[in-house]
């Protein structure tokens, strides 16, 4: 008998690293990520979870706490939203280059100043070069079931996984969300092996200061420098890749659900026109693909699911066919253009994808995005095509830009 | 009495030849906190002097795991070995986080009053040499009035040291002492004791150093001792809530008098530009918290 329940995106979250079993959890309450730390603190009172629960003064010393429990030997958990994750953000370097497998959700929110407590991506997408694997989910049962796949990505190439999904339109929509057996969560998920514990029985200087080159130790061998050191980062990136098509592939063969590895398609196999983007935009589009069916326009949705490591191959292949291109997405790169439009131009220099572009900033702090915009504004990119006007633009979704 | 100092661990766990530098205070101290806290010991170190101490990769003078973490988080990352040991059921290993003044006093005060709020069983330690000495001996929240820092350079610290023992003693954590490398007795009996302890176990160490401080590096013994006997620098402990008068300071309590701040302040190049105004402030509140402490060993 499946154990379905009708949940919100953070209580998912929360089963999910019931099931995960870390050693410590450490957390700081922000908007929209309070009810997941509230739970979980409920099932380690309870005693359902057997944590260690640290209620810390701050997100700085909420990752700190993980990173160092990772350090010693514990699997770990945090979660934080928006200025929360800003506030993180030295220690988002020191996770990653510790190569520790920290899991962390990321509630995604609008960033100050002004104030939002309201959903975008800037927070995430600003800390896209911190060395994290940024995996964005589009549902629910999405969200869980990633949850227990970031554990496995994490402590296999050593690289710290950020779970993202979108404020409110997630963390706070109830939907139903199969939960797993936890016996299978064993068979998917080993226990936690460090690649290096700080432990008496061993004592080391850990993340001591590294020198520009290449040093000897005492026993004259020569040992990395501080550039070897990120690019052994970068090497383990390389290699993500295909451990988190295998993990969603082993996942989907035990459960039945398959969320794409790095990304995921819809009707794109005809499609002319390819709406793209991450998250829960990106289920929204496959609605508006739909619409634009009943049209008559043959059009089709992929997903970025992980956005680093970018699944470059990928997008490659998947956009191959398409004459027009329609990204939505709820950041910006401020003096440029939305990153993930950037980043698919990257992928496609030297293909024969030649398609226009059209970047649409969309839904920034809280703003609905209705499927009848992206509709609209995914039609008037494939209109472009033969109309002379073929040029890549920026377009802001719904913005009274006070003309 | 020093119960402990007659079987002082023999083992070193800070090679010869490290890389702090002559003379140096932390360098004092650290050797004999490790001596008493012996090898089941894991330091939580920020970027400091410590650090350098520790030797640059891939070679360390020290045998002892140590994990450096980033300014701000000391006590933080302690407070995380700490959860992490538990949730190992490795419960016997003693976490010590070892920030520099400006780690404790400013930078990273939030995570260890944080930390000390929820008790956290650890010993933070703070070697307070009274400035940004790693970086060049610029001014901290520790550095007394009166004291030339790089970026007091002309009209010397304006403001006196923050009173950061009352700050952690509004915590009503277990164990708050201060020790000094120039009474390594002391010191020794009160990190034995410290390890003893559960919770949050705050230990002040006086650092006196010679390039921040202005004075020859065979002094850093004469100069922590004046500290003591000026009674700028008091030795004490206060274990749940009872303050008592320890060592040195213990002496001058008990017969002694305070010999004249300006002993200590004339033997230091930082205090050079000190006016006769600034020197008056600070034997005024010298004596005043003398007289509390006085007062507090009696009741």
């Amino acid at each position: 008998m499946n154990d379905v329940r009708i949940i919100t995106g953070n209580e998912a979250a929360a089963l999910a690293v019931k099931l995960a079993k870390p050693g410590v959890i450490a957390a700081y309450p922000i908007t929209p990520q309070t009810s997941l730390a509230e739970k979980l603190s409920e099932y380690v009172e309870k005693g359902e979870l057997k944590s260690e629960y640290v209620r810390v003064e701050s997100e700085h010393s909420s990752l700190t706490v993980c990173i160092s429990a990772s350090t010693v030997g514990a699997r770990v958990f945090t979660a934080t939203s928006s200025n929360g994750l800003l506030y993180m953000h030295e220690q988002l370097h020191w996770a990653a280059g510790s190569r520790l497998p920290v899991v962390m959700c990321c509630v995604n929110r609008g960033v100050g100043a002004p104030w939002s407590i309201f959903n975008d991506q800037q927070d995430s997408f600003s800390q896209r070069d911190t060395g994290w694997i940024q995996i964005y989910c589009r549902d629910n049962q999405e969200i869980l079931d990633t949850i227990i796949q970031a554990y496995r990505i994490a402590e296999e190439v050593y690289i710290p996984v950020m779970v993202c999904y979108d404020g409110f339109i997630l963390s706070h929509t109830m939907m139903p969300v199969e939960i797993p057996d936890s016996g299978l969560i064993e068979e998917f998920l080993p226990p936690y092996r460090p690649h290096t514990i700080l432990s008496p029985d061993d004592p080391k200087t850990i993340n001591p200061v590294f020198f520009p080159t290449r040093r000897e130790n005492s026993e004259g061998i020569l040992c990395d420098g501080y550039m070897e050191m990120r690019y052994k980062l970068q090497a383990a990136f390389e290699k993500s890749g295909e451990v988190i098509r295998n993990a969603s592939r082993e996942w989907a063969e035990i459960t039945g659900r398959d969320h794409g590895g790095l990304i995921w398609e819809y009707m794109t196999e005809d499609a002319e026109l390819i709406l793209t983007g991450m998250g829960s935009i990106a289920t929204e589009a496959t609605l508006a693909a739909d619409a634009l069916r009943d049209e008559g326009i043959r059009a089709g949705v992929v997903g970025i699911r992980a956005y680093r490591p970018f699944p470059k191959e990928e997008v490659a292949q998947a956009f191959k066919k398409a004459t027009a291109i329609a990204v939505f997405e709820k950041c910006i790169s401020y003096g440029y253009e939305g990153g993930v439009c950037s980043d698919l131009k990257a992928a496609f220099y030297g293909t024969d994808i030649k398609a226009p572009i059209h970047d649409y900033i969309a839904g920034l702090g809280g703003r609905d995005v209705k499927t009848g915009e992206i509709v609209d504004a995914a039609r008037a990119t494939l209109e472009t095509v033969g109309s002379g006007d073929t040029g890549n633009k920026t377009i802001w979704l719904n913005c009274y830009k006070g003309i | 009495m020093h119960e402990n100092i007659f079987k002082m661990n023999e083992k070193e766990y800070i090679l010869p030849g490290n890389r702090s530098c002559q003379g140096c205070g932390l360098s004092l101290a650290y050797r004999y906190i490790l001596k008493a806290l012996r090898e089941n010991t894991i330091v939580a170190i920020p970027p400091s002097c410590l650090c350098v101490l520790h030797g640059l990769y891939p070679t360390t003078s020290t045998i002892i795991p140590a994990l450096n973490t980033t300014f701000a988080s000391n006590a933080a990352s302690a407070a995380g070995i700490v959860a992490g040991l538990n949730a190992l059921n490795k419960t016997d290993i003693t976490v010590l986080a070892l920030s520099g003044d400006g780690g404790t006093y400013d930078i990273g005060i939030q995570s260890l009053s944080g930390a000390a709020e929820r008790n956290t069983d650890f010993i933070f330690a703070c070697y307070d040499n009274e400035g940004y000495m790693n970086t060049g001996t610029q001014r901290s929240g520790a550095t007394p009035m009166g004291a030339i820092t790089t970026t007091t350079p002309v009209l010397t610290k304006q403001e006196p040291k923050k009173d950061f023992l009352k700050i952690m003693e509004a915590h009503h954590i277990p164990y708050l002492a201060t020790v000094s490398p120039a009474y390594p007795a002391d010191l020794y009996d009160k990190f034995v004791k410290a390890k003893r302890i559960r919770g949050t176990r705050y230990i002040h160490i006086d650092t006196p150093c010679p390039p921040g401080w202005g004075y020859p590096t065979r002094d850093t013994i004469k100069i922590g001792r004046l500290a003591v006997e000026t009674g700028l620098f008091i030795l004490f402990e206060i274990e749940n809530d009872r303050f008592r008068f320890t060592g040195r300071s213990k002496t001058m309590a008990e017969r002694g008098k305070l010999l004249p701040l300006v002993n200590y302040i004339e033997k230091q190049g930082r205090f050079k530009k000190m006016s006769i105004e600034q020197l008056s402030s600070l034997q005024a509140s010298v004596n005043s918290r003398w007289n509390e402490c006085l007062k507090r060993a009696e009741g």
